[in-house]
């Protein structure tokens, strides 16, 4: 080769985007940057980020951010109070608690249902949709079987029931939410093998010796990820919404954690009078799940551009 | 032909430009020419303005693209002038387009019948007893030989080039004064190719049409047509008869012309296209 | 051609019908095999998973005598498969049990309350399809303008709100203090015991005994709850459209229409939206099936006597064989809903019809 590239400076613009990189390192770099500007492109995408970056922020600093302490109120003189009284920007409940200090605390408990569900789910998942892609044969029919009869039932339904059997509480919700979470999951790891089941690159891996459960646990599962990243993003809003349903039936987070379904449901009963108690934490979660359905959208344009715009 | 008083078609300095995210493409820039009765063929490589020229013709350039022209006249209206209702009712009536691949051109949910009837219903008041019957006897003029029984098929019922055969009956049907040929053979087995050229060779002759038949085939374009339009990058670059192709002046027609293969003779290497970039200007 | 048209329509007719009996039967293996897996699952969720099953289904209020006799009646003592097998021959002679909050048998409950759940999902589907298609073909047709950013806001935000807690605030708003709509439940007390219901659709009825002061009270009813469920599948509804129409318009057929002179209206409402009617089927059956879970939390807020608000009220009083009978019947309405999209897609697209 004749042809000398100019010296690019290391983790420049012209250093990612070059057509040759000279590294590993610089092609995924490089990869990950033109997603970055097309994703940056999208200004509702970024909203949707900047939604999500608060939600982290105001999570980890809910202890310094948040007013007053979120489950002890001051029954004696803040009851009820409307939104904009002096100290209690959004008002305070029944029992004289700051809500705005609640929202804040309860923005962990959202986090941790979204967190939890996806850490259970998205690898159940995985695992069945690239083992039954993979695999093929028997093995596949009978666990797109299971995972069909699992898609049969309505995720809120299902888990209402799991929960009735479980008990009440935000564990048996993250559970019973997770176990009907799964199975697009499978699905789409399932696609996504069957396309390169076949190709050439996982013979050579055959060919070298690797074991099935290395294939798949190696070669396979990675390849998967991006779009079930995806994926998992656009369920989060939805995931948010069943969990805040199954508080406000009293099924999920218990009082007096100020998780903002249960809130709702406990402001249902000033909603006449005092509308701010249950409305609040309502926006609180529209925002939230907003904000993952912004993202998930925008990281799917990003990631496929066939599609973006659709 | 071309000093006849008021030509079919003329087309002086036509231009199509499409913005885009990364500046402006100019699909079509100054294209000129007259067309009477007869058979026009426009060739040139992929990409080079052919088809976006016919649809400017028609009136079919997708809305974000600008079109400008000097002189856009059929007969003598002006046909960017003319209110966009107007425009409409010329197309299919009196200026019809026949499409490249009647597996995408024709609606899969449709029937082939009901899809020709529509389109004279469209423009004339027919009952529907006559529209189906005019629509049969336009599907017997382009050779279907059972047209009772492919009248009521859906597209993907019929092969290629019955399904190009029923393109045709249905843009012909309200017999127009000019048709626009895409490359109408393009996406057909070369069995059927012949076939289907012979058809809308009798049918343009018998009916007197003017036609624009649009090909990157020159070998076909010149024994099909009575004059020929060689288009490189938006530009006609040369326009000769058909009889005096063999003294072609341009370079890139000559190109074209050299990269016809000829039985009998053995060519090594094989010629490559010439591209100057002093054409395109 | 040396055959005749009528051999041909008729062997065309033959090869079709064979064609959809073994769809048909490949239809109902399916629907078989996913019926027998919702047995399983509730029976797990029902039998496995609870420390004493008997407790949950009795509640641990009930006195001792009770739960064990509710252990003898399920065979709890009996090994695994043996209560399974009993547990499905049950349910396949439509017995799930009685319900403790009623003291009748589930399945009686589920038949009286079933109706006005499929009424409410049924005008909130319609809602949702007759405003989401348009909608969605208008966003689609003017691709990046003013009305474009506006549905897809309308959208996004359908995807995202909690729907008890819009319900909630509508009824505040829409109830007590405009005063525009009933209060919660199905009809007014008024005509409770003077309109005697034929068919559990109560519009339906009133329209058809004529009691036109009924339908009016009872529309008055049903609107706020049916127009928020219509509200969510409009969302997910002019969504799709509008993915679909942006695909159905780009292909070389629109060209085609226009090259033939037809209107834009005739080429959209008829060419384009006709393609894109094939898939939305499948996607408005879907949010019919999905309009059924929402129902769950918004007859609750609406006091709408349906089967969501059975499974709620069953909930709170543990009342395990309501909440696994109803879990149950839910699931197979969309398994049964899938199916019948399916067939019904395979007769609008004629590529499919005969195959
Ligand atoms: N919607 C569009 N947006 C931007 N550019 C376009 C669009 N449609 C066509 N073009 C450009 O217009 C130019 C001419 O296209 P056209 O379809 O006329 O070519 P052609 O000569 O018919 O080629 P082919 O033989 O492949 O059909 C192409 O370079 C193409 O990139
Ligand atoms: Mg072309």
């Amino acid at each position: 080769m004749s042809i000398v590239e100019p010296e690019t400076r290391p983790y420049s613009r012209e250093w990612l985007l070059s057509d040759r990189p000279t590294s590993r390192k610089q092609a995924r770099l490089g990869r990950a940057y033109i997603v970055w500007r097309r994703f940056a492109e999208n200004r509702l995408a970024l909203v949707g980020l900047g939604i999500l970056i608060l939600l982290l922020v105001v999570a980890a600093l809910a202890d310094v951010l948040a007013p007053y302490n979120p489950v002890q109120g001051d029954l004696r003189n803040a009851r009820l109070l409307p939104p904009g009284t002096a100290g209690y920007l959004l008002g305070t409940d029944d029992q004289g608690r700051d809500i705005l200090s609640r929202l804040i605390h309860g923005s962990r408990l959202t986090l941790l249902v979204v967190v939890l569900v996806a850490v259970i789910a998205a690898p159940i998942g995985l695992i069945v949709g690239t083992v039954a892609g993979y695999a093929g044969g028997w093995i596949d029919a009978v666990l797109m079987r299971i995972t069909d009869i699992f898609l049969a039932f309505p995720k809120l339904v299902l888990a209402l029931a799991l929960v009735a059997a479980l008990g009440p509480g935000i564990e048996n919700a993250i559970l019973a939410i997770a176990v009907t979470s799964w199975p697009p999951y499978a699905r789409i790891a399932r696609a996504e093998t069957l396309t390169f089941r076949h190709s050439e690159f996982i013979a050579a891996v055959k060919l070298m010796g690797a074991s099935p459960f290395r294939i798949v646990l190696r070669h396979v599962m990675p390849l998967c990820l991006s779009s079930l990243i995806v994926r998992v993003t656009l369920d989060m809003a939805g995931i948010i919404l069943i969990a805040a349903g199954l508080g406000f039936l009293g099924l999920g987070a218990q009082p007096p954690l100020p998780e903002w379904g249960a809130m709702i449901a406990s402001g249902r009963r000033f909603i006449l009078d005092q509308w701010w108690v249950a409305a609040m934490p309502g926006f609180a979660i529209l925002i939230v799940s907003l904000g993952f359905n912004l993202l998930g959208d925008g990281l799917r344009d990003a990631l496929d551009p066939k599609e973006a715009g659709q | 032909m071309t000093g006849s008083p008021s030509p079919l078609l003329t087309v002086e300095d036509l231009r199509v430009t499409f913005p885009t995210r990364t500046g402006e493409v100019n699909a079509v820039r100054g294209v000129s020419f007259t067309l009477g009765k007869e058979r026009l063929g426009i060739v040139g490589e992929s990409g080079s303005g052919k088809s976006q020229t016919g649809r400017a013709i028609m009136g079919l350039t997708p809305g974000h693209a600008k079109i400008t022209a000097r002189k856009l006249a059929f007969g003598d209206r002006d046909l960017l002038a003319m209110p966009k209702t107007e425009r409409r009712a010329l197309r299919g009536k009196r200026i019809a387009m026949i499409l490249q691949d009647p597996k995408y051109s024709l609606n899969p949910v449709s029937t082939i019948g009901r899809q020709i009837v529509e389109t004279l219903k469209t423009h004339e008041k027919v009952s529907s007893a006559e529209a189906k019957s005019r629509a049969l006897a336009m599907l017997e003029a382009v050779q279907i030989r059972d047209p009772e029984r492919v009248f009521g098929l859906y597209p993907h019922e019929v092969s290629g080039g019955m399904g190009q055969r029923a393109m045709i009956a249905m843009m012909l049907i309200c017999g127009p004064e000019l048709l626009i040929a895409d490359e109408p053979t393009s996406a057909l087995d070369v069995t059927v190719q012949l076939e289907v050229l012979s058809i809308l060779d009798k049918l343009v002759a018998e009916r007197g049409m003017g036609l624009i038949f649009i090909s990157h085939d020159l070998r076909l374009v010149s024994s099909f047509c009575d004059r020929v339009i060689v288009m490189y990058v938006g530009k006609i670059v040369e326009e000769l008869p058909s009889a005096n192709l063999a003294d072609a002046q341009h370079p890139y027609t000559r190109g074209l012309l050299n990269c016809l293969p000829t039985i009998g003779s053995d060519r090594h290497p094989l010629p490559v296209l010439d591209r100057k970039r002093e054409w395109a200007l | 051609m040396t055959l005749t048209d009528s051999t041909i329509a008729t062997r065309r007719n033959r090869r079709r019908a064979s064609s959809l009996l073994t769809a048909v039967l490949r239809f109902v293996v399916t629907a078989v095999t996913t019926f027998f897996g919702l047995l399983a699952v509730t029976f797990f969720i029902g039998r496995v998973v609870p420390i004493d099953p008997a407790l949950a289904i009795v509640g641990d209020r009930a006195p001792a005598h009770v739960v064990e006799r509710v252990r003898e009646e399920l065979g709890l003592n009996l090994p695994l498969y043996q209560q399974f097998y009993l547990y499905v021959k049950q349910a396949l002679s439509g017995d799930f049990g009685t319900s403790v909050l009623t003291t009748n048998p589930v399945m009686t409950d589920i038949a009286r309350v079933f109706p006005a759940t499929i009424e409410l999902a049924t005008i909130g589907t319609l809602i949702g399809a007759l405003l989401g298609v348009p909608l969605g073909v208008l966003a689609a047709v003017k691709r990046g303008s003013i009305a474009d950013q506006v549905v897809r806001v309308i959208g996004l935000i359908g995807y995202s709100v909690p729907i008890f807690w819009l319900g909630l605030l509508s009824l505040v708003l829409f109830y007590a203090r405009l005063n525009w709509v009933a209060y919660p439940g199905r009809i007014d007390i008024v005509y409770e015991y003077t309109f005697t219901p034929i068919t559990g659709f109560y519009l339906l009825d009133a329209a058809w005994q004529g009691q036109w002061d009924v339908f009016w009270d009872v529309f008055r009813h049903v609107i706020l709850p049916a127009s928020l469920l219509g509200y969510f599948s409009l969302a997910y509804i002019s969504r799709m459209t509008r993915s679909f129409m942006l695909n159905e318009l780009s292909q070389e057929y629109v060209v085609a229409a226009r090259a033939k002179g037809l209107s834009e209206a005739r080429i959209i409402w008829f060419h384009a939206l006709r393609n894109a009617a094939v898939p939305l089927v499948t996607v408005i059956a879907l949010s019919y099936a999905n309009l059924l879970e929402g129902s769950v939390l918004t007859e609750t807020i609406f006091s709408w006597p349906g089967l969501g608000l059975y499974i709620t009220n069953s909930l709170q009083n543990a009342d395990m064989n309501a909440v696994l009978g109803g879990t149950l019947i839910i699931g197979s309405v969309f398994v049964g809903i899938n199916i019948f999209s399916d067939l019904l897609y395979r007769t609008l697209d004629p590529r499919t019809r005969n195959r």
